[in-house]
């Protein structure tokens, strides 16, 4: 009984949350409208059983994308007010659309049922028992999806490479190392074959002049020699 | 009233939609069309979780994670082509984004 409580209330504040996201005149409370949204979706979630997936959702939803959206609009400066212009023009296509959509998928819903055979074609069973969520999907992650888990893996450095190559710029006027132009210029150091055992002294080496030392300060001590100043 | 299966695909199905109207009504606004589409991601996963409770199955979770992992993937890149577009153009209007003829 509590739980469907919980799971109208959570339904409810999700669904209203995405509204607001959609419909906000302001990025930055869509937003924030999104991290509720993303946080009740990590309660249904939670409800459903899947408890290491609502986790993963809050940590890189809310902590990760939401916060990087904050950050682009926020760095942005983009005038608000113009991009709000064709909002009520296209408010009525994109309803019909949308209610067009919801009807397919309310007649998908109502006439749906399992298959009696459902339950033979498990991929991977719910182990049960004592066996929590979180460990029962790192049994089968790491063993049956592993190549799946590595290609993840490819995707997300793929895609932190494509960030960075995009972003980065090259700014004038900043130094930066060229190690090939380093390597290739000539003629202020040179490379010389010395015989072993023999001093530096003996050989002549050249060497660089240091500047002088400072010498000691001298104190002027003429006429009262001894005693004290 | 106990929760069930078709309570989940209802509030992803609005979810759906949401995240569709959304990317109708914001033409002019690309993050918030980004924002639509993580919100249709959500209702995927959500469906995915859905199911994979219904069947007893881990697998629909499994797939939820990489789902999970494309969207964040999905959500850098955007977000680093909408920096640079801004950097170029100074305004992020999908309307001017024509020079492709597309």
């Amino acid at each position: 009984m509590i739980t469907a409580a919980a799971f109208y209330l959570f339904a409810f504040v999700l669904i209203a949350a995405a509204t607001m996201v959609v419909t906000s005149r302001n990025p930055v409370h869509s937003v924030l409208f999104l991290i509720l949204a993303f946080f009740n979706a990590a309660a249904l979630m939670l409800i459903a059983g899947a408890e290491f997936l609502a986790m993963i959702l809050v940590i890189v939803y809310v902590g990760a994308v939401a916060v990087l959206f904050l950050f682009v609009v926020m760095m942005l400066d983009i005038d608000f007010a113009r991009l709000r212009e064709g909002f009520q023009r296209y408010l009525p296509i994109g309803g019909i659309v949308g209610l067009i959509l919801l009807l397919e998928l309310a007649l998908v819903i109502g006439t749906w049922t399992t298959a009696t055979e459902a339950s033979d074609l498990r991929l991977a069973p719910n182990p049960g028992g004592g066996v929590s969520n979180t460990k029962a999907l790192g049994q089968i992650l790491y063993t049956d999806y592993v190549y799946l888990f590595q290609i993840a893996g490819l995707v997300l450095l793929v895609a932190m490479i494509g960030a960075i190559v995009l972003t980065h710029r090259r700014r004038p006027g900043t130094k930066r190392q060229d190690v090939a132009a380093q390597i290739a210029r000539s003629g202020s150091v040179n490379l010389e074959q010395v015989p072993t055992g023999a001093g530096i002294g003996e050989l002549g080496i050249r060497r660089p002049t240091l500047p002088e030392a400072p010498k000691p300060k001298q104190v002027e001590h003429a006429d009262h020699r001894g005693g004290h100043h | 009233m106990a929760v069930g299966l078709s309570h989940y695909l209802a509030v992803s199905a609005i979810l759906l939609v949401l995240g569709l109207v959304g990317i109708f009504l914001n033409r002019k606004n690309v993050i918030v069309i980004l924002m639509s589409v993580e919100l249709i991601l959500l209702a995927v996963n959500l469906n995915l979780v859905a199911f994979s409770a219904h069947l007893n199955d881990l697998a629909g979770q499994v797939f939820a994670m990489f789902v999970l992992t494309v969207a964040a993937a999905e959500a850098s890149i955007g977000l680093a082509i909408i920096v640079i577009y801004f950097r170029n153009r100074g305004s992020i209007e999908v309307e001017d984004i024509s020079t492709l003829r597309g």
